[in-house]
Order: C-alpha cells, then structure tokens, then sequence
C-alpha cells in the first residue's frame, strides 16, 4: 500500500486564475494509495518546499506528485527537495496542471476535473516508480571552442586562465574573424585591429591553449564530460614547423587576382597567402582551387623561393581524435548574399557595398589604406547614403528579426565618413534608432549632432545607376511621406545578420537545437542564455543571434565560467532515466533476441554487443546492452524492440500503460 | 494542343494588335487557342472597388466556364485581368465557405483547377522551348522590358518572377536575339487608370518611364499589358510635352517581338495599329539568313583540325 503525497500549487495565480486547486488537493487526496494531500501559492518558493518535506517526515510518504509547472525547470527542484528530506528523488513526480491546464483553459470546473485527473495519472504513475541511484560520469577536463572570432577567443583565454585544457578549432586560416576585419568600434572608436590582436597572440602563445585553424569539427559523439570529437585539419599545403612565416612565397606567387575574403572582394590576394598582416598564425596556406600547380600541374614558384623548403604539396587532410568534456560554439554569424536585394542593386552596382565592406575601406590596413574612395572608379564619394534595416525587420524578404548591431555600426560609419570627408554629405535612412547600450544614445546624437548626419526616417525603395550617379529613391515618413530622391556617389547597405553558412549543419553534428532561421538555441532566453538543450555544449557570440562586440565577449565570458564550473568536479551525476535490457536466469538470459535493430536507430551509439559465453569460453548467445553512460533516455530502441527486451528507467511501458489506464478507468 | 484563351475587353478594343499578334504567335507554334464561351467583364478596377462579391463573382464565372469546357490552362494576356483571375482564384483556394458562396452567386459548379497564365508564363509553357530554333529575323534592337505592376505584384500571391528586378520578359527578348537592357523603371507605375481622369500625372509617372528607357538608349519599349501599352504609346504627346522631348521609339507587346522574330508580317502582327509609328530599322542580322549556323560548325572543325 503506498503513501503517496500529493502538493498542488497555485504557481501566484496562474493555475489558481482558472482551476481551483484547493478541489484539487481534495479529491485527489481522497484517492486510493494518497496519504496526504495540500495546496500552496508558491510550492517552489523555500516556505513550500519546506512544506514538502516536513509531510514527507511526517506521513512517512513514499512517493511524491507535485502538481504545478512543466517539469523542465522545477522537477529538479522538487526531486532536490525530497532527497533532502530522505525520500529517494525518482519516486518524486511532477504533473503538469499550469501549461497542460490551467494556461489553455478558460475558468471552469472542467478544467479543475481536469487538473485532477491530470493529478490522478501520475499518482497511478508514481505507485510504479522505482528508486533510483544517479549515475556517476567522469570528466575529461578539455574544453573544445569551436569558431575563433572575438567570442571563442574570449571563451577560450578564460577558460584557459581557470587552468583547463582547451582546444580551439577555427574554420579560416587565421582567429580573429568579423571582428578583425572592423575598422574602428563604437562607442569608443577604439581600433578594432589594436584590442583584438594582443587576445589573437594570448591565445596563439597560451600553455593551456592547443590552436587549429583552417579545420573543421566533423564529427561529434558522446556526452557531457567525456565527448568525442573528430576535427579535420585541412591540409595549408605546408609544414608549419619549418614555416618561419617570411612571406616571400606570398609576394612571388604569380596568382595574384584572386578576390580577396578578407577585403571582402575589395582587394586581391595571391593563391598562397596569410589572410591579413597580423593574422595568428601568421603562417601562409595554399589555396589549392586557385593555385596553379594544382590547377594545372605545374608551376611550383612558392616551392623554389622557400628558404626552409616548408612548401608540401602532396600534404593530405590530418583527421584528429580528441576527448573532450564541454564544447562552446562561437562560430559566429554572416552576411546576406548579394542576390537578397535586387531593387538595392547590391552586387550588380559597384558602389553598393555593404557594411562589412565599408569597414575594410574605413581601416587604415583595408585595401584604400583608409581613404574612403568607392569601388567603381576610386573617387571620393561626396555623396553617401547609408540604408539602415537592409533586410532584417522586414517579413517580406523572410527575415522578421532586428539585427540589433546595424544602428550602431551605421552612425559610426556616418561618422567615420565625416571624419575622414570633411565637405562630404551622409545620409541615414533609418525605421527605427535601437542605440540601447552604455554611451550607445550618446553616440548616434554626436553623429547627428556634431556630424551633421542627415538620418530620414524611411525606407528605400529602389536604388538605381543613372549618368554614374546611385539614385536612391525612399520616402520620408516624419514628413508625411513625402518621396525623397538622393543622387548618391555610394551606398552602403547595413544588411541582415544571418546564420553563419554551415550552422545547421554543425548544430546536427553536436546534436543543439536551432531556430527557424539557423541561429543555434539557448536552453533558456533569460536564465539559461549560454546553454544548449545539450548538456556540455555551451554557446558563445553572434552564432545564437545577432550580437556586437561586449555582448559577444560578455556572453563568452559566461559560457566560460559554465564549462569551469562543469570542470571544478571530478566526476558528474547523470539522471539514472537510461534504457535497460532485461536479463533473466539461464538458460533464457534475456528476452533480447540480438537483433540489434536498437543498435541501428540508437541516435547516441549507446547500444554495445554483450556475448554470453558457456563454461568453456563458447558464445551461446549474444544481446545488446546499453552503455549507461552513453544513454540519454530518448527510448527510440524501446519502441523498436520486437521483443520487448528493452524498457526506460522512470519511463517504463508498464508505467505509461498504467497511465493510459488511470485515464480511462475513471 | 489546345489552350483556353480569355480576351476582356482589351483585347476587342483598344489592344486588338495584342490578340493579332498572339493568336498569330500561337498558330506558328501549333497551340490552338480556344476563347472561353460566354465570357465576361473581369470586373477590372472598379468591381473590387465597390463589391466584394461581385469582384470574386465576375472572375469565377469565367474560371467556371473554362472547367466546364474541360479546359486547363487559360492565357490572359491582359495583365489586369490576369490579376484578378489569379487573385480570385487564390482567395478562393483559401476559403472554402467563400468559394461556395460565389459558386451559389454565378450558379455553375466551381473547382478552382485551371491554371490562369499570364502572357510570359504562357510563352514560358508552351513556347520558349521551341523558339530560338524558329527564329529567323532575330529582333536585334536595345530593348527595354517593362513589367508594370499588375504582373509582378501582389508577390505573395502572384510568385512572378523576382519582384523588384523581374527578368523573365529580358530573357525572352535575349533569346529572340534581342538586347535586353538594364533599366531603372522596370516595375514602375505608369499612371494606368488615371489616363482619362488625370492625363497629367500619366504623362508624368510614363515620361519619366520612357526618359530612363531613352536614356539608355533603348530603341524600343516592350510591354505585356494593354494598359501599360496605352499610356505609354496613346498618351506620347502628352509625354513629350510634359518632357520637352521628341520621343518617338515604339512600344510593342512581347507577343509582336517574338513574332517578328520568327518571321512574321507587321501587318498580322497589328503594327500598324500603334499610336506611335513602328519604324524600326533593318539591322544586317536579321538579313543574314539561317545558313549561318553551318558556317559556324565549319569554323570549329577548321579549328580543332
């Protein structure tokens, strides 16, 4: 006979608004095995868990429902609760009366019948539960950053500095990434270069940090504290030992117009190159779909002039195993591609640039040594129309968010602009201004105020070429809409943030969750902001959306301190809900037939081969056996199990059985 | 093969050279064009203004009587008719109730399974695989496409072609061996309905259609609408007074280009019905006769030997 305890809670008033918890603390409490029965406003408020575990001590309860939220954020709370008070956690159930109930019903006895029943299944459920013991997991103390932007730097330096292992994995030749192409940065207009650089060599040099560029995470299996990884390092055509990083093959390679990325194609490179001056490392690679040699089998220049003879061509991919026990994700976001804006012009018209473009002819190492000069013929642009919300925020091209960093790099272009063209004339148009940020107002104010920015409220329509001139034509809606036309020498598009290329395929690979529109998704919006659903996968930077550059590093900085705090304990407690395949007395042994159809659909490879031998070493049977820690509980191989030989701790059929059952006896 | 065809009234009117030159068109490419029995008004500009149910009615009734005639596929060159048959046609796929309704109003069954094209979707459909081997005077002129609004917009529902830059009508030039150019005013408004009630806004928003065209160097303008047709070749004076300019290159229907493409008369293509006189040049291209093809493969051969 069970003694069951069942805790209803008000939640304030969003269960209490429409279902009347005190009836259901009555009836359910009048239901067979339930030896006590209550309700309270907060139950997970401290007073209610104290509630709880003074009628645990008291009724000598040996089993829980807790009738209130979901069970995502609070079952932990409760189970907590109840191994306090000596109760083991896994005979503690939540029933779900607020999101289930009380959220999509209106008030009603109805829905008070309903949240009773609701009650009255997991009681059925609880009578079922078996204790449980936590399973203990070792952790391998290296943490793997993925991207090497602003935000994986970050992430890596701190976590590094907390004395751990980290393995950097970043996709292009040299770390830095957006962030490194910047000119200057707002508020501050402290050079993007002169901050990032010292991070880029912290890192390069850190005991703690092992750095591989021009590679990529291919595969990743495992779980919290103990993943498995494969990189790829891509093959740079080089052996970077003996590189001493001279750069004489750079400047005799004889391909030298091949556009160049980090100009963003507004200056050429050769087919053997470092990205930029202070890339880290500072070490050349071969960019093999360019290069001569491998086009056409012969020309082999950057070989001959090697003083170190560094150059292999014949160097393959390198695949690495590591083991690792967290991963961050700061793979960071892109731009949108030219073809987006057809009535823009933007990449049919050589003076439609875009923002990251601008950058580069606003640094003094860009490809115009700073001198902002466009693209077509090299003048100096008198004339310059900055558009604001290329893009984002607008439905109609599908992409319905606020690219949030576009404000504020645009009034810092403007200002640039006229810092750097004195008789020039800026023009803005803007929806909105979003300058939410410490000195962020007081920024775009100096550009309007003390440069003279001319910012129309409005949108454009259509940009066009005519006589060598960019027509702009928008409307300007604080004037009563009136149309607007500006002849424009340039224009300079602050086009959408989007998911980086390769984001959804790198989220499947680590098993993390994205949005609709590819930006990878944090466990929680506000309390959970740097976790993934994934345990042990953290999230860094504008890979989750759109971030500027103290958001980035802030948010770097947390995932850090979340993968240190992972790392301050020498083995990890897991939640024993795990699958398990029966076993019974000789000569049966299971009621497994090795089929190992679980083996196939197992999304975890948490399905082992177990032989059974006879006395004389023989093998009589073979079964499958789940690798407990491997296991995380989805129970695909339960469902697909032809002889039922598998079932899931906490989630057992007959439990789910006797659930349905509680539903229809009524 | 046989494909439903609905006039409107334009086309028995003031764009009969449009109806010339399609039917002409479609006959050189053995497409039988079958005018949808007892058709009617589209409703046009002024039933959506004033009833909804008349609106949705009108452009049912013909959609209906194309289903009963077991047709499939309806051409509408008329741009404006287009849009309201293939907005009717929409509203009525997303409400079940509403389609009943209207079905109950014209009193003829309603199934909303005929295909409504517009002028390029029908040439796209039925004839551009088959074009650029029957052309044999390529229409070598800069040429500027001009969409208007009633193909192009609304984009949700229409799904032409991109909406601000639309290239479909420049690559059926191109490959009626024409130079289509790049121009501002592809999708601009012409002024359309306010020709009577207000001539000078249409003089202004056309003006400004065929400054650009002009400007570029555009020796003709092509159009897929009567109405657009109309402003810009029936108002010209209008338009040159209100440019202070002699404006006189041709506006024709895509169905008359590729028509002269493949080798017909001016005369079955209606050009002499045009406002503004079609006087178009002979380029030494379309004199060259078809036999140039084999020159080229000699040319080849001589190479590779």
């Amino acid at each position: 006979m069970s003694r069951i305890g069942v805790f209803v809670c008000h939640c304030g008033e969003n269960i209490s608004a429409t279902v009347n918890c005190e009836k259901v603390a009555k009836i359910t409490g009048e239901l067979k095995g339930v030896e006590f029965s209550t309700d309270y406003k907060y139950m997970c408020s401290d007073p209610g868990q104290t509630l709880l575990k003074e009628a645990i001590k008291e009724h000598k309860l040996d089993g829980v429902v807790v009738a209130a939220c979901s069970p995502r954020m609070h079952e932990p709370t409760f189970r907590k609760a109840c191994a306090e008070a000596g109760l083991n956690p896994f005979l503690c159930e939540m029933s779900n009366i607020r999101e289930h109930c009380s959220w999509v019903h209106p008030k009603d006895d109805l829905t008070t019948e309903k949240a009773g029943d609701l009650v009255r299944v997991m009681v059925e459920k609880v009578k079922k539960n078996k204790a449980l013991n936590s399973i203990k997991v070792p952790v391998t103390k290296t943490a793997l950053v993925i991207g090497g932007g602003i935000a994986g730097i970050q992430a890596a330096l701190d976590i590094a500095n907390c004395g751990h292992k980290v393995i950097m994995v970043e996709k292009q030749p040299s770390i830095g990434g957006h962030m490194s192409q910047l000119s200057e940065t707002f508020p501050t207009l402290d050079c993007s270069q002169c901050i990032l650089t010292p991070r880029m060599v912290e890192v390069a040099q850190h005991p703690n940090i092992t750095l591989h560029t021009y590679s990529e995470v291919e595969v990743v299996d495992g779980f919290i504290g103990n993943f498995k990884v494969k990189i790829r390092k891509k093959s740079k055509s080089l052996d970077e030992h003996l590189c001493t990083g001279c750069g004489l093959c750079t400047t005799k390679c004889p391909q030298k117009k091949i556009p160049n990325e980090f100009e963003r194609g507004l200056g050429f490179r050769p087919a053997i190159y470092v990205p930029f001056p202070q890339a880290v490392p500072n070490k050349p690679v071969i960019d093999r779909e360019n290069c001569t040699y491998y086009i056409k089998g012969k020309c082999k220049v950057c070989e001959i002039v090697c003083p170190t003879k560094a150059i292999r061509f014949d160097q393959e991919d390198e695949i690495l195993d590591v083991e690792v026990g967290a991963i961050v994700l700061a793979t960071g976001f892109d731009v949108l591609k030219p073809d987006f804006f057809p009535e823009y012009g933007y990449g049919k018209y050589k003076d439609v640039i875009d923002g990251l473009q601008f950058e580069r002819l606003a640094s003094a190492s860009g490809p115009t040594q700073g001198e902002i000069r466009r693209p077509s013929d090299g003048k100096e642009p008198k004339k310059i129309v900055f558009v604001a919300c290329a893009g984002s925020r607008d439905p109609a091209k599908g992409i319905e968010y606020c690219s949030k960093i576009c404000c504020m790099y645009t009034a810092k272009h403007a200002m640039l602009y006229k810092h750097k063209v004195h008789d020039g004339t800026p023009y803005v148009f803007y929806m909105d201004i979003r300058a939410g940020g410490k000195m962020y107002e007081e920024f775009v104010r100096r550009t309007i105020v003390e440069d003279g920015t001319h910012y129309v409220r409005g949108r454009v329509s259509t940009i066009y070429e005519k006589n060598g001139k960019l027509i702009v034509r928008g409307a300007d809606t604080l004037m009563g809409g009136i149309p607007i036309e500006i002849e424009a020498d340039m224009v300079v598009l602050a086009t959408a943030g989007v998911a980086n290329k390769g984001a959804e395929e790198l989220a499947q690979t680590a098993h993390v969750s994205y949005d609709a529109y590819k930006f990878f998704a944090e466990a929680h919006p506000k309390l959970k902001p740097v976790e993934t659903n994934t345990a042990g996968i953290f999230l860094a930077g504008a890979c989750q959306a759109p971030k500027d550059i103290p958001e980035s590093v802030a948010a770097a900085s947390g995932a850090a301190v979340k993968v240190a705090a992972l790392f301050s304990n020498d083995e990890l407690t897991r939640d024993p809900l795990v699958a398990l395949v029966n076993r019974q007395p000789a000569p049966v042994f299971s009621s497994c037939v090795g089929c190992f159809l679980c083996q196939s659909v197992c999304p975890y490879q948490a399905i082992e081969r177990e032989e059974i031998k006879n006395r004389n070493g023989e093998v009589i049977k073979t079964l499958a056996r789940v690798n407990e820690g491997l296991c995380q509980g989805c129970g695909t191989c339960v469902a697909l199990c032809r002889t039922k030989a598998i079932d899931i701790h906490g989630y057992s059929n007959q439990q789910v059985y006797t659930e349905i059952m509680a539903l229809l006896n009524e | 093969m046989k494909v439903g065809f609905y006039p409107g009234c334009s086309m028995k009117g003031g764009a009969r050279e449009y109806q010339e030159s399609v039917s002409a068109l479609a006959k050189v490419f053995d497409i039988e064009l079958v005018e949808i029995p007892d058709w009617n008004c589209c409703g046009a500009t002024a039933a959506h203004n004033l009833n909804k149910e008349l609106s949705l009615s009108l452009p049912a009734r013909i959609m209906a009587l194309a289903e009963r005639e077991g047709i499939s596929d309806i051409v509408v060159p008329c741009a404006a008719c287009y849009n309201r048959l293939s907005i009717v046609k929409h509203e009525l796929e997303a409400d079940k109730s509403l389609s009943k309704r209207v079905a109950s109003i014209i009193d003829l069954k309603y199934e909303g399974t005929t295909q409504i094209l517009n002028i390029i979707q029908f040439i796209d459909k039925y004839i551009t695989d088959r074009l650029e081997e029957k052309v044999v005077k390529p229409f070598d002129y800069k040429t500027a496409c001009y969409y208007g609004c009633l193909l192009v917009r609304p984009h949700s529902i229409l799904k032409f072609d991109r909406v601000e830059d639309p290239q479909s009508m420049d690559v059926l030039v191109k490959k009626a061996g024409g130079d289509a150019i790049d121009w501002a005013y592809k999708t601009e408004c012409c002024g359309a309905g306010m020709s009577v009630s207000r001539t000078d806004t249409v003089a202004r928003l056309s003006g400004n259609i065929m400054k650009d065209a002009v400007d570029r160097a555009a020796e003709v303008v092509v159009v897929a609408c009567p109405m657009c047709h109309s402003n810009l070749d029936m108002r010209r004076p209008e338009i040159n007074k209100f440019l202070n300019e002699k404006i006189d290159i041709p506006i024709l229907y895509i169905s008359q280009v590729l028509g002269l493409a493949v080798g017909l008369d001016a005369k079955t293509l209606g050009l002499n019905r045009h406002m503004t006189e079609v006087n178009l040049p002979v380029k030494p291209a379309m004199e060259v006769p078809v036999a140039s093809e084999p020159k080229k493969v000699v040319n080849t051969q001589k190479l590779e030997a």
